[in-house]
């Protein structure tokens, strides 16, 4: 088949579709206050009740506890936040809007992008949030801003290969709600069973052989490493892994179920 | 863009055929639709009707058959397909968080409009559909009928020549209905081909030029509403006494005309008959019993006694448990 005969959609067109349907995400924030008190509120939440209630008893000051606590649960707060794909689009697909948009004359791959692509950002805000609180509270960061817009990067990234599961998780689930409990069920634990919180070292032998290869662990240590200061090569290399590997695996099979789904 | 108003047909499909597991959907489909008419797809839920428009609309692959729209064949144009068709789905299919003026922008931005264009678009389309006012509204604030009217307004952005709405009025209350009804009307009076599927027999009596009847997936019957109702072959005949009291005597009576069994409903007894001759004999009788008759009519059959008589069922039994609550 040649181009003559089939159009499709140039580059430009299909990123000017994947921001427009990126617009329509962050839009809705604006008629829907709860999804912007929920991705605001629980991440200021969450740090100033570790910091206080949690910080003198696990450090020896709120202070020093931040300063390892703080790069932990922007991990947690953007690893939970890729859910908000999966519950997107499968209000999309059960609510029409996605047969709508697929059957427009736009490129195929903008439906996801987009809604993906407004995701990072928002993300990218409640990092910026976090790391606000952070600061105010007496976050301190060696690294510099090239070491936060490193670790900001590395984050998002990883989010970017986390969010095909969410997609797949999107796509099979019956309704919206079915997303969330998935989002409480595993991401809980795969977060609370990590170094975000509490040293590895204080848990019972056979957890630690788990949290020491968890990616959520790793991230939060490349994110220490390049915020904070210590080791950075091995766990942003092994970050860089999971996100691969979670990529490779998720990718397809998320793909093949949106191709059933619809 | 003006509507090409080519002679040939606007859509045709051949054999089109749809598994999903071990169900058949559809089971070899013919379809054909002549540009600026409008084909009722008729049939129960679950005959395959919103299968159908899935794979005209591009949304599914059928695993055999083909389709030609506006031109473009389905399996090897399907860019060229979408830039000719609009999609009202069964659910209105439009972003309920954002407002009626946003998802037409939305819309329209992504035909590639510019956002001044984009606008003036949705403005143009809320203002026919009486969305002006709502416009600034969340639709999430609208009313079921409100949403299928934008909705439909959002399929229409792009100008399109072959619309395809997927029982559009399932769940609406008449006026609503009504309201729809003229709009589509309107549609294709500018030279719109629309594919419409319904349960509403009332709907494809009054929108439709041509009807095909789907059950089980397979077409069971083709034909313009009037084709359709003379093909069952019988006539209704009513009579509904002065006196109730004289109801039994009437069926009585009009047992004795023919074979069919007659139904009391209401203070009316109704028979369908093969024959209009029966007429004379009728009256007579009625009269040598001393039945005073309020009314006694003979008409044709409506959709819905066609349809009983093609599916064996009616038409509407599952329609209730189906109406969204929109």
């Amino acid at each position: 088949m040649t181009a003559a005969t089939v159009a499709r959609v140039s580059p430009a067109a299909a990123l000017q579709q994947t921001l427009t349907l990126s617009w329509r995400s962050l839009v809705q924030i604006r008629h829907n206050p709860m999804e912007l008190l929920d991705l605001s509120i629980t991440p200021i939440m969450f740090v100033l009740l570790f910091t206080y209630v949690f910080g003198g008893a696990i450090a020896d000051s709120p202070q020093q506890y931040l300063q390892f606590m703080l790069p932990g649960i922007i991990v947690q707060n953007t690893i939970f936040a890729t859910m908000y794909t999966g519950m997107g689009l499968n209000s999309d697909l059960t609510k029409g809007v996605f047969d709508r948009l697929r059957s427009l004359p736009i490129a195929r791959s903008a439906p996801l992008a987009g809604r993906i692509l407004a995701d990072t950002v928002k993300q990218a805000w409640a990092i910026a949030l976090l790391l606000a609180i952070g600061f105010a509270l007496g976050f301190r960061a060696p690294g510099g801003v090239l070491g936060i817009l490193a670790a900001t990067g590395l984050m998002l990234l990883f989010a970017l290969a986390a969010a095909w599961i969410a997609v797949l998780v999107g796509v099979l689930a019956s309704d919206p709600e079915k997303v969330q409990v998935y989002g409480f069920t595993v991401m809980f634990p795969l977060t609370f069973t990590s170094n975000i919180f509490v040293q590895t070292e204080s848990m019972p032998g056979w957890l630690q052989a788990w949290v020491k290869v968890n990616p959520v662990t790793l991230l939060a240590d490349a994110m220490r490493g390049l915020m904070v200061g210590g080791p950075v090569a091995r766990p942003v290399v092994l970050s860089l892994v999971w996100g691969a590997v979670i990529a490779l695996v998720f990718a397809p099979l998320a793909v093949r179920a949106v191709r059933r789904r619809v | 863009m003006t509507h090409a108003t080519s002679t040939g047909p606007a859509i045709v499909a051949e054999g089109l055929v749809k598994r999903f597991g071990d169900t058949t959907a559809l089971d070899g489909v013919d379809l054909e639709v002549a540009s600026g008419t409008v084909l009722g797809v008729l049939g129960p839920n679950g005959a395959g009707k919103t299968t159908a428009v899935r794979i005209l609309a591009t949304l599914l692959r059928p695993d055999a058959g083909r389709a030609v729209v506006a031109g473009h064949d389905l399996a090897a144009a399907p860019h060229r397909v979408r830039e000719a068709i609009g999609l009202t789905g069964q659910y209105a299919a439009v972003d309920e968080t954002l407002t009626g003026a946003e998802n037409m922008l939305l819309i329209g931005r992504l035909l590639g409009l510019s956002r001044t264009a984009a606008r003036a678009r949705g403005a143009d389309l809320l203002g026919r559909f009486g969305l002006a006012d709502a416009a600034q509204r969340a639709a999430k604030t609208y009313s079921g009928g409100m949403r299928r009217r934008l909705d439909l307004a959002a399929s229409l952005v792009g100008s399109p020549r072959v619309l395809y709405l997927d029982e559009p009025t399932t769940g609406l209350d008449p006026r609503s209905r009504n309201d729809l009804w003229d709009i589509v009307r309107g549609l294709v009076a500018d030279g719109v081909t629309v594919l419409l599927t319904t349960q509403y027999l009332d709907e494809a009596d009054r929108l439709a030029d041509d009807i095909v009847v789907i059950d089980h997936g397979r077409v069971i019957a083709t034909g313009t509403p009037a084709e359709l109702k003379a093909r069952t072959g019988a006539q209704t005949l009513s009579v509904r006494p002065a006196d109730a009291a004289h109801l039994p005597t009437v069926a009585a009576a009009l047992a004795a005309l023919d074979h069919a069994a007659p139904e009391t409903s209401g203070d009316q007894v109704s028979v369908r008959v093969a024959d209009a001759d029966v007429l004379p004999h009728l009256v007579r009788r009625l009269d040598a019993d001393g039945v005073a008759v309020a009314e006694l009519s003979l008409r044709n059959p409506s959709l819905d006694e066609v349809f009983l008589s093609l599916t064996g069922r009616p038409a509407e039994s599952g329609a209730a448990q189906n109406e969204v609550p929109a």
